[in-house]
């Protein structure tokens, strides 16, 4: 009965057998299927029992008894056996519980941080942040991390996967998932003995108690090591990816960036200004044709569009679109302070904010001085003039036609002729019952 | 002490003939005939999915019928009628698991592959829908220079979340289930001798050993995953019905439809399990653990669903007519009256005419009718879909806007391309693996309760 049960190990210790093939050196001769290993160290007994019943009231006698190092072995899971044995209840479900509050929290964290916080979405001006229409994720979230704590729990817990142990070493054990019922006492244990323990298995209805031994060779305890090297090399690769995103994301290159994808940023179209094959000149763009005229670009007024009469400047103004009003003047004054302040100034002398910050750096560069009476330029320019200037630009004064529309540039060219006429009032221009607020002694004009 | 052994040496005795008529599926040296004929067949509608797939990619989703009007059609059809097919898998192993239906085991594990097969096949849609399949990326939150994060208040969003944890969830469920059978076949092949195999199931099996403590952990995260599924079935549907019930546009825009959905899902679901298994369960001799009790109580649940499914569609025609919205009112005439008025017809028919059969029990008991009857309820539960989602689209608000909706030989190629994977896969995994939950089928026998003392 405590007769060591010796037998090939190939056939029923499907995963222990592989380390045979690997890291045996030449000593060993062959592993034929008839060659018997030798027996190691004692690692426990099995004994088999004929009905789920039976194995109950055993593992009851093997509790009573003091052990703790046995398990029971069954096809299926046996009713009242973990009573019986004295289980205690897992401590699964609160870890399953933990995970599935992380994922909660973590579903609703994601959500708020993405969408509410680093960028929040003005959708229909509804508000960022709307618990009801994160529910769905934050749920789904729950659950996913729930089933893996319990998934991966279980496992971990039960220490699986686990590619050895000595049992499989006994014939009967691999009939464990499919009709035997047995009980295995570990030799650590403190109560274990060599004689009275097999005979307590025995009492307790056993049909068979036999001895299960290490294998002599501590390789076959082992990993087979293709395995290890198999998860050690497969990791290192599936880890090469984001070890090249590390890098990009933590380094400069002056290569153009990879196009894994072209479809998208090369599209089989022509942008403007490419060469073209289709039009005899080469290019893609094409210009207006000669004597057309888009709707509302006509423009025939040569006053109100150009500033001209009979082909000279103007001194007039085009009354006729633009009457000459207190509000035609504020929309002057508010014009120019839009487009032209930056480097003319508000007093249109020439020192904006562009000049002065020139000047402050060391340079010298001041804009026309729109209403000096000493170089009367500008002052002296008919009206048509200035609106061309205002239109197409003047030495490096940029043209406005695009910005601002004609009526606009009537307007400003109506308010510098406002300026230039206040810059330069004498007292005699001062309404007369005014003029006693000005005749005050020497305010300084800032 | 002689009666006590005979007694036991029964029980051992049919839990081997458990092993042994489920085993030998697997261990048959040669697949039977039938299986191999079925398998080309698959093969071949696989490839031409696979053919239209390229076409699609390649060219664009315009090889299509879908158009401005129509914009979701056959895909999102497809993909909704994939999904749902997978929902009675959950239901049959989540479910009744925690209502405590033993008939359950000897369906769960195909119902859960089945699941799997689904969801992938459904998955396959909304992807090709657009049209750049490999940036499906984008749709998980991940830092990127564009500074863009996914719209998390989207349904479409809710879906790709709903879905993936449904899948993950689904495939960790059937393959823990498995572990128990994936050892048996481990320690059968390592008996026999045949290494490879020992060697692949022995790595799928995680070295299960079925001790007592092993089985304690198990069967407590099988009922906590369970109770997870099953909350989760019911939101995947639900979330999947949101991408039309938050819409604007009259037939879609209900609040039945998460209940109407869920209901469909299961009913065609059923209707799926048993178009495959009343064929399996004769082609492998197993109508004694697939028995016909079985059948008959998942033909009560298709009565049930059935009639649900009828309800909503008449509830529907009632708020139609009742909340007076003139545009309600003319999209339910138009669905039975309009030109699409052909395949409602043949919902309703599928749907709700066809399972009244299921009331006598000698149709219950009848597998040849009940598979022509699962076949109709799959053709219903699929123009179900297409009713809602193409007859809506076809006549909106604006008649500027109505057109017709007929599908192109990509359409058809792309929905047979999942066909044939979802039955390729399932013939494959009715070949290769464990298709009946051995320990769980062991566990509600009675001689699993041989030798107590009462």
């Amino acid at each position: 009965m405590t007769e060591p049960h010796t037998h090939d190990a190939s056939g029923h210790d499907d995963h222990g057998h592989d380390g045979h093939d690997h890291g045996h050196g030449p000593d060993h001769d062959g592993h034929g299927h008839d060659r018997e290993l030798p027996d190691g160290k004692l690692y426990g007994v099995l004994a088999e029992y004929d009905t789920p019943g039976e194995l109950v009231e055993a593992a009851r006698k093997v509790r009573d008894a003091g052990f703790t190092e046995f398990d029971c072995y069954s096809p299926f899971p046996v009713h009242g056996i973990d009573e019986a044995m004295g289980i205690k209840r897992t401590i699964l479900p609160a870890l399953v519980f933990c995970g599935g509050a992380t994922g909660t929290l973590g579903g609703i964290l994601l959500q708020w941080w993405c969408n509410a916080y680093n960028w929040p979405w003005n959708i229909s001006g509804k508000p960022s942040w709307s618990i009801p229409a994160n529910v769905p994720i934050a749920f789904e979230a729950t659950i996913l991390l729930a089933v893996f704590t319990s998934f991966f729990g279980m496992w971990i817990l039960n220490k699986l996967p686990q590619v050895w142990h000595p049992f499989f070493r006994n014939e009967r054990f691999n009939h464990v998932t499919d009709d035997a019922f047995l009980l295995g006492i570990e030799a650590g244990d403190q109560r274990f003995d060599a004689e009275t323990t097999p005979k307590l298995l025995k009492d307790a209805g056993a049909i068979e108690v036999s001895n299960v031994h290490l294998d002599p060779d501590p390789e076959s305890r082992q990993m087979p090591r293709w395995i290890t090297a198999f998860i050690v090399a497969s990791t290192a690769f599936a880890l090469i990816p984001f070890a090249i995103a590390a890098k990009a994301r933590t380094s400069r290159s002056s290569e153009p960036h990879i196009h894994i994808f072209p479809d998208m940023d090369f599209q089989p179209k022509y942008k403007s200004d490419q060469p073209m094959d289709l039009f005899d000149d080469g290019r893609e763009n094409r210009g207006e044709i000669t004597g057309t005229i888009a709707r509302g670009s006509l423009n025939a007024d040569d006053l109100f569009f150009r500033g001209l009469e009979n082909g000279q400047w103007t001194t007039g103004y085009p009354t006729t679109q633009l009457p000459i009003t207190e509000a035609l003047l504020k929309r002057g004054k508010n014009r120019f302070e839009i487009y032209c302040t930056p480097c003319h100034g508000y007093d249109g002398r020439g020192m904006g904010a562009i000049p002065t910050r020139v000047a402050s750096e060391g340079g010298a560069w001041q804009a026309r001085n729109l209403v000096d009476a000493s170089n009367p330029v500008a002052i002296n320019m008919p009206n048509g003039q200035l609106f061309n200037t205002i239109s197409n630009g003047y030495s490096t004064m940029m043209g406005y036609a695009a910005q601002i529309p004609h009526a606009d540039r009537w307007a400003i060219v109506l308010y510098v002729r406002a300026l230039q006429r206040s810059q330069n009032a004498s007292l005699e221009d001062i309404p007369v019952d005014h003029r006693s607020a000005m005749q005050m002694p020497e305010a300084p004009i800032k | 002490m002689d009666s006590h052994h005979a007694e036991a040496g029964k029980a051992r005795e049919a839990f081997r003939a458990v092993t042994r008529d489920v085993a030998w599926i697997a261990e048959a040296p040669k697949p039977h005939k039938l299986w191999l004929v079925v398998l080309g067949i698959a093969l071949v509608m696989f490839a031409i999915g696979l053919y239209s797939i390229y076409v699609l990619v390649t060219t664009g989703i315009g090889v299509w019928g879908n158009s401005n009007t129509v914009d979701w059609a056959w895909d999102i059809t497809n993909f909704v009628w994939w999904i749902g097919i997978g929902h009675a898998g959950t239901l049959i192993s989540a479910v009744l698991y925690l209502t405590r239906q033993s008939w359950r085991t000897s369906i769960a594990r195909s119902a859960e592959a089945m699941t799997i097969f689904a969801v992938m096949c459904a998955g396959l849609f909304p992807l090709l829908h657009t049209g750049r399949p490999w940036f499906a990326w984008w749709m998980i939150p991940h830092p990127n220079d564009m500074q863009m994060w996914p719209q998390f208040r989207s349904p479409l969003m809710w879906d790709v979340f709903a879905v993936s944890t449904y899948m993950t969830t689904s495939i960790l469920f059937w393959y823990m289930g498995m572990v128990p059978d994936l050892a048996t076949f481990r320690d059968r092949c390592a008996a026999r001798g045949d290494r490879l195999r020992a060697i692949i199931y022995g790595s799928l099996s995680l070295g299960w050993r079925g001790s007592a403590r092993q089985w304690h952990r198990y069967e407590r995260a099988y009922l906590i995953l369970a109770g997870l599924a099953t909350p989760l079935v019911f939101s995947v549907h639900s979330v999947v019905s949101f991408d039309f019930a938050t819409s604007q546009l009259p037939g879609w825009h209900t609040t039945i439809f998460p209940p109407y959905f869920v209901a469909g899902a299961i009913y065609s679901g059923f209707a799926m399990v048993f178009t495959l298994l009343i064929p399996a369960r004769h082609l492998f001799n197993l109508k004694h653990i697939i028995k016909d009790e079985h059948v008959e109580a998942a033909c009560k649940i298709m009565l049930g669903t059935g009639m649900m499914v009828g309800l909503a569609y008449a509830t529907e025609f009632f708020i139609a007519w009742y909340s007076g919205n003139p545009f309600e009112k003319f999209t339910f005439i138009n669905r039975a009256f309009g030109p699409f008025w052909w395949s409602y017809f043949l919902m309703v028919g599928c749907n709700v005419i066809v399972p009244q059969a299921f009331w006598f029990k000698k149709i219950r008991r009848t597998p040849v009718v009940i598979f022509v009857l699962c076949l109709l309820v799959n053709v219903g539960m699929w123009f179900e879909r297409f009713v809602i989602i193409a007859t809506s689209l076809a006549r909106s608000f604006l008649p500027a806007q109505w057109s017709y909706y007929s599908p192109t030989r990509y359409d058809v190629g792309v929905f047979v391309g999942t066909l044939g994977l979802f039955f390729t896969l399932f013939l494959l995994f009715f070949r290769y693996a464990p298709v009946i939950a051995i320990s769980e089928v062991k566990g509600v026998m009675p001689e699993a309760h041989a030798g107590k003392k009462h």
